[in-house]
């Protein structure tokens, strides 16, 4: 999926005149090209997901000291549908919640990034990238500090009474969905820029000789220009998302436990090894299920 | 009406077989995966000591749990007399962070009986006991222990995953029980108060670790955490069920109710006993209270892994932990419960107000509240594991 990351870029120039074609190596240059990276995906990717696989099928009574037998339990499947399908719809909704939040600041700001900033351009850029140079972890525990109950934040809304006196955001899905929206932003905020930000003005400009109003403008021009950046950001941000467990783990309780938490805790605390790998696949089929439904609607066949 | 069928082209037959062939790939090289038991026996699986040549010693534990120099961190003057005193070299490496994660970082050299390349590992009771129950330890020989044997406390002798105290050994032990934050809410007593008491709604914590959670409601339902039946954890499942559908417990934890009951944040929550001295020593109005139905007692044990080449060499630094002076020093600086009786007169010498902490001496009293929880076999485990896995919401 990380292949999308340079599709808005890869449609810019019309491609040149076809080279002549040439004999012996040149012809296998191409591959030799794509060894390394095939290589790796073959490794850590493939590799590992026909592990994973099999795994999802082993006999679910087996167990580490005894081993594990591959006996095709395909029952795996329903069985861990039946005891998570609330962490795998939580999962979506707020991933889903999330995306448009991020939607609502995120195009905002990439248009303000590509279009209006003149010399603040580059300056907007990093304030978007920096704080992807500290971990991850670091970033979702200062959301604790910044939405504790003691807190500036929390006591202000106190105070207007949008929270009751006892109210409280840490430890509830709004903890865990700002998180979420916070650490995916830039995903969605980068690719949506790149669209943006080769905008050619002069189409806006026709766009107003032919009298339409800016809502038309953008409707029919900015939107559908940026939609190649849109639909690489969407699926940046709600991939990640809809996996993420780090957020539900340090925002939110028990009660907010999305499908990775589940996953985390099947493979690592319980050993289930059958359970999380049915899991996993299943949340994978999900995503590549909304993804593919998504891609469908949107009309675009540059990402695919 | 017949629909017609489609006309075979080359490219239609070339797919097809290609595909077909690609799953019957596929489908036989899945058949032929499964993992093979992880089991091991001492007869299957035979370390071999060179401790007689090799005066080394590797040796894997948690961070910040040896002493070091006040002015210099890299010296560690208890580690540093052993080294001095018996010629053997020791690697020391702070590379335990988390039970599972180092299961899982040794899990497949220990399963398939090779090294790990260290000799002594720390680590808490049940995944000593999951080890153990694996045949992934060996045996130490009492003989080279003695002052294990004379100096251990009697509260850790024969627990039921080493009755014959000689596969693990404590290295410091903690108790799981209640901790509360005074600035923000009157004392707290009990287990029940925790789970009921109104003004603490959405401001109680519990640990995720079943083993201290679970062995606290155990007892406060009047059972034995360390002999207990399926119905009676049941019963104390549901009553923590409880707490969690009404919102009182607001979230369960690992290490990190440390800083939200510092912040206040939580008011109350069940914690152990080493963190709440450190949060204590910042601001006194944290404190941690035994409950009268009960503490929970666990240690992290020092094991020699399967393979490993010194173990003549781990027998001799563990022996050497065991002596009361030596004790004293370390647990002045960790602040856990020390397991080494006669610690505690040593203690006097080095820090007199610790000597009196009962959370790092616990008395008599306190420790005939404590248990460990009861070992359980691996389909106990799974079984437990996963209805408390479903009622904290993992």
């Amino acid at each position: 999926m990380t292949a999308l990351a340079h599709v808005p870029t890869s449609t810019g120039q019309p491609p040149g005149p076809p080279p002549p074609p040439r004999r012996g190596r040149h012809r296998l240059l191409p591959y030799l090209l794509l060894l390394p990276g095939a290589a790796w995906l073959l490794l850590f990717f493939a590799v590992p997901l026909f592990q994973l696989a099999a795994a999802s099928l082993y006999d679910p009574s087996g167990s580490l000291a005894t081993g594990y037998a591959l006996t095709w339990a395909f029952g795996n499947y329903p069985d861990v549908l039946q005891a998570y399908w609330p962490q795998f719809a939580r999962s979506f909704g707020y991933a889903g919640i999330a995306l448009v939040l991020a939607l609502l600041m995120g195009y905002p700001l990439a248009y303000a990034i590509a279009q209006k900033a003149g010399r603040w351009k580059n300056l907007l850029l990093v304030c978007v990238v920096a704080p992807m140079f500290t971990s991850f972890l670091v970033r979702t525990l200062a959301w604790k500090t910044i939405l504790s109950d003691n807190g500036a934040l929390v006591g202000l809304l106190r105070d207007v009474h949008l929270l009751g006196p006892d109210g409280r955001l840490l430890a509830t899905p709004i903890a865990v969905i700002l998180g979420l929206t916070y650490n995916f932003l830039p995903f969605l905020v980068l690719p949506l820029y790149a669209s943006l930000e080769r905008l050619d003005h002069r189409l806006l400009e026709a766009a107003g000789d032919l009298y339409a109003s800016p809502v038309q403008t953008f409707r029919r021009v900015t939107l559908p220009l940026s939609m190649p950046g849109l639909i690489a950001g969407t699926l940046l941000f709600f991939i990640p998302a809809t996996g993420d467990y780090i957020n539900a783990e340090l925002l939110g309780t028990p009660n907010e436990y999305m499908i990775g938490n589940v996953i985390d805790s099947a493979f690592l605390v319980r050993l289930d090894y059958p359970q999380g790998a049915a899991l996993s696949f299943l949340l994978m089929a999900a995503i590549l299920a909304v993804v593919f439904g998504y891609l469908r609607r949107a009309g675009t066949e540059e990402v695919l | 009406m017949r629909t017609p069928l489609r006309p075979l082209t080359r490219r239609g037959l070339l797919t097809g077989t290609l595909g077909s062939a690609t799953m019957l790939v596929t489908a036989g090289a899945l058949a032929g995966c499964g993992t093979k038991g992880a089991q091991q026996t001492e007869a299957g699986c035979v370390s071999e000591d060179l401790s007689g040549t090799e005066k080394k010693l590797a040796f894997s534990n948690w961070p910040q749990y040896m002493d070091v120099d006040d002015k210099n961190e890299s010296k560690r003057p208890s580690l540093d007399a052993f080294v001095a005193s018996s010629g053997v070299q020791v690697t020391y490496t702070e590379d335990i962070n988390d039970n599972n994660e180092f299961f899982g970082k040794v899990q497949n050299q220990l399963a398939a009986c090779q090294g790990t390349g260290r000799d002594v590992i720390v680590l808490t009771d049940w995944m000593a006991a999951r080890m153990i129950r694996l045949g992934w330890i060996q045996k130490l020989d009492p003989a080279k222990l003695p002052n294990v044997t004379a100096n251990l406390l009697p509260s850790l002798l024969n627990r039921s995953f080493d009755p014959e105290n000689r596969i693990s050994i404590p290295w410091q032990s903690g108790l799981a029980g209640l901790a509360y934050h005074g600035g923000v809410t009157k004392e707290i007593r009990t287990v029940d108060e925790l789970l009921t008491r109104p003004d603490l709604k959405g401001k109680v914590t519990a640990l995720s670790e079943m083993r201290d959670t679970m062995g606290l409601l155990l007892q406060s339902n009047g059972h034995d955490a360390a002999n207990f039946t399926t119905a009676q954890f049941d019963d104390a499942l549901n009553k923590l069920k409880k707490a969690v559908d009404s919102g009182q417990i607001r979230k369960f934890t690992g290490n990190d109710y440390a800083p939200d009951l510092a912040k206040g944040d939580i008011a109350a929550c069940v914690g152990w006993s080493g963190d709440v001295i450190q949060l204590s020593s910042e601001n006194k109005k944290i404190k941690f209270v035994a409950p009268d139905s009960g503490v929970m007692l666990f240690s992290d044990n020092m094991m020699v892994p399967n393979k490993a080449t010194h173990r003549a060499n781990a027998e001799e630094l563990i022996n050497y932990y065991y002596q009361p002076a030596v004790a004293a020093k370390l647990a002045a600086y960790v602040n856990y419960i020390c397991p080494v009786k006669g610690a505690q007169a040593e203690m006097e010498k080095i820090d007199p107000e610790l000597a009196a902490n009962p959370l790092v001496f616990p008395d008599d009293a306190l420790l005939s509240r404590s248990k460990v929880f009861m070992a359980l076999d691996e389909k106990q485990e799974k079984e437990y594991e996963g209805k408390f896995q479903q009622v904290i919401g993992a």
